[in-house]
């Protein structure tokens, strides 16, 4: 067992799996060149530039030479970057990441995006969204988030393994929180949600950095006698619907927290799941926590008050006991 | 450059059964029995025809909205083709696709393609597989005058030029993107000149002259092959019928319609087989009438075969 950031347990995925499996290579701009922290180190050296790839900047001839690769026997990883930038590729997501439908079955796509996400560093608008709502909207594409340095290692060695487009989201306020990693390689599989804390008084279903959040404010409630239970779907496509149903038949209350503007988000798709599927359990109605519908401002007094935090987590909860 | 009579016969037959194929979808979605459009290929059968007999079957293209001719120029078989199009099961993509969608992997048909510009980028991806696979296999990329002004022309041509990936962009420059005169909406004449751009050789040929087609793609498809990178080959030509099926094409001039009628690429080619005593007119007549049979037993096997079930709507989103 070894203490790993989140970005170097990433980092051993996926000099792990390029090790193992030559098809893979990594495609996209500066990934040659970040320093010792980062996603992509050491690979260069090891692997050499022809699976360490170098572009210029270019969304969609990356995604779209993915894509084409990918169809072809190869396993590419694309790095794009932020995750705001996915619009400028808009259309190799929307439309040529369904060629395997449209193919009727007769090509798989196994590829891998990686890319960061996620506000509260002062980058404004262009630079800090975290698509969960958007993405999910895309047919074909898998999407990961995970919320620690143990799930991203093992669910990023899936990803990259998995035949099918992935999306795999690394939240910027994660990267130097670290895990304890076993040294014998491990994978988690996609579609199987973690639950972060045992409780009985509320299921709260929570991503990437607001697990963190709802497990700070957890401690603060159970002072208060309120036991919650912090539900991490850790992928939301597919989702692990089972493991939240579970949950609220056994607390009776939802509560959804998610870093994204409400409406069309991710926490949205599970309080309508939850209603269709468990209202003769719910004991209150379910509550979204998420950003206003606003495009992320800029100075802090203004992100500080745009980010989901614990006293609004703790008023949702308020509201619902 | 000679080239051997039975390669000619061979691209006299593509070039017929493209047009055949097409006119006889034409016939079969004027009468209703087509869902959704078409967008057809008619007189435009001298591009792929000429780009595709330099391929092998581990070569790869990608395609057009527009697609049928490159179809069948890499192999396509007109009954799968045409029972896709009709939605039906036996099709090439089990009826998930539709005319803009076909593919066969198998001979790496990497499909029809709906979005403009869009098969650019994954052609450069199938290069680059081809490359590092360490194969000689080429893509070749067809697109047309309007997707030569996309984003993805200019980003995908930049990534192949600097990794001298194996692709030829065979631009079907006819001329119109759906209504609009495309040498309206650019500053330069030639759309080969946008070679120099990326330091890759570029060339302006007859795309209704089969030969002229076949050789000038040759050399790309020889240059692509010896690991010397993409070439751009810019074919002239004019497509008959309307962008989709049923379009009045009211924004062409009578005058420039009829002067391209005149350069049907398949009477000229024909017309040069028999001066050069490789197909005698009679023998052409056959290879017309064969294809004609070939079609009514595709259309055949279209309309007797069955439908997908309708569960089928929810497999193969995954793998």
């Amino acid at each position: 067992m070894r203490e790993l950031s989140f970005i170097r347990a990433e980092n051993e995925a996926v000099y792990e799996e390029m090790e193992r499996d030559p098809s893979i290579f990594v495609i996209g701009e500066n990934v040659r060149t970040f320093g010792t922290e980062a996603i992509f180190s050491r690979l260069l050296q090891k692997f050499g530039p022809e699976r360490v790839r170098d572009t210029a900047i270019s969304e969609q001839a990356i995604l779209g030479a993915t894509i084409g690769s990918a169809a072809t026997g190869m396993r590419p990883i694309a790095a794009l970057g932020i995750d705001d930038f996915l619009g400028v590729c808009g259309d190799e997501l929307l439309n040529q990441l369904q060629m395997r439908y449209m193919f009727g079955g007769k090509i798989k796509l196994p590829l891998t995006i990686t890319t960061n996400c996620g506000a509260g560093r002062g980058l404004a608008a262009q630079h800090s969204k975290s698509l969960y709502g958007w993405l999910m909207a895309i047919k074909g594409l898998k999407i990961v988030a995970p919320s620690t340095a143990y799930d991203a290692k093992g669910l990023l060695k899936s990803a990259i393994r998995e035949d099918n487009p992935v999306v795999f989201l690394t939240h910027t306020a994660l990267g130097r929180s670290t895990s304890q990693i076993p040294d014998e390689e491990y994978t988690i599989p996609l579609g199987k949600a973690d639950i972060k804390r045992e409780g009985k008084d509320v299921t709260v279903v929570t991503l990437a950095n607001m697990v963190h959040i709802a497990l700070a404010t957890a401690a603060k409630l159970q002072e208060r006698g309120i036991s919650i239970e912090i539900i991490d779907p850790r992928t939301v496509v597919p989702l692990d619907k089972q493991a939240i149903l579970d949950s609220v038949r056994k607390t009776g209350r939802l509560v959804i927290l998610t870093e994204e503007p409400i409406t069309g988000s991710f926490a949205a798709e599970v309080a309508a799941i939850v209603a269709e599927e468990a209202f003769d359990f719910l004991d209150a109605p379910i509550k979204r926590v998420c950003a206003p519908d606003t495009p992320v401002p800029f100075s802090p007094a203004l992100e500080k008050f745009w980010l989901p935090d614990e006293a609004r987590l703790i008023k949702a909860i308020d509201d619902i006991m | 450059m000679e080239i051997a009579g039975p390669r000619l016969i061979d691209m006299f037959k593509t070039m017929v059964r493209i047009r055949t194929f097409e006119e006889r979808v034409s016939k079969e979605f004027g009468a209703g029995k087509l869902p959704g459009i078409v967008h057809l290929y008619i007189g435009e059968e001298a591009v792929a025809t000429g780009a595709c007999a330099n391929l092998r079957s581990d070569d790869y293209i990608t395609s057009t909205h527009r697609g049928h001719g490159h179809l069948i120029a890499k192999g396509g078989k007109t009954d799968r083709m045409m029972a896709e199009l009709y939605g039906k099961k036996t099709g090439y993509c089990d009826g998930k696709g539709g005319s803009m969608h076909i593919a066969d992997p198998d001979i790496g048909i990497l499909g029809a393609n709906g979005i403009v510009g869009a098969g650019i980028a994954i052609a450069g991806g199938a290069g680059l597989s081809a490359k590092m696979r360490g194969t000689d296999s080429v893509a070749v990329c067809f697109f047309g005058d309007g997707a030569s002004g996309t984003c993805r022309f200019h980003e995908g041509v930049n990534m192949a030029s600097h990794w001298k990936l194996p692709v030829i962009y065979v631009i079907e420059n006819n001329q119109y993107a759906i209504s609009t005169r495309s040498r309206e909406v650019r500053n330069i004449d030639n759309l080969a000149d946008r070679s120099a751009a990326y330091g890759i050789p570029g060339v302006t040929v007859d795309g209704n002259d089969v030969v002229a087609v076949y050789e000038a793609v040759g050399e790309a498809v020889a240059r692509a092959r010896r690991g010397q990178g993409p070439s751009i080959v810019e074919c002239l030509t004019y497509r008959w019928h309307g962008h989709t099926e049923g379009d009045p094409q009211t924004y062409k001039p009578k005058d420039e319609m009829e002067e391209w009628l005149k350069k049907d690429p398949i009477l000229i080619f024909r017309k040069r087989l028999a001066e050069l005593g490789v197909l005698a007119e009679h023998e052409a007549d056959k290879i017309q009438q064969g294809m004609l049979d070939e079609l009514e037993r595709a259309v055949k096997f279209a309309e007797e075969s069955p439908f997908p079930a309708p569960e089928e709507t929810l497999n193969n989103v995954f793998a």
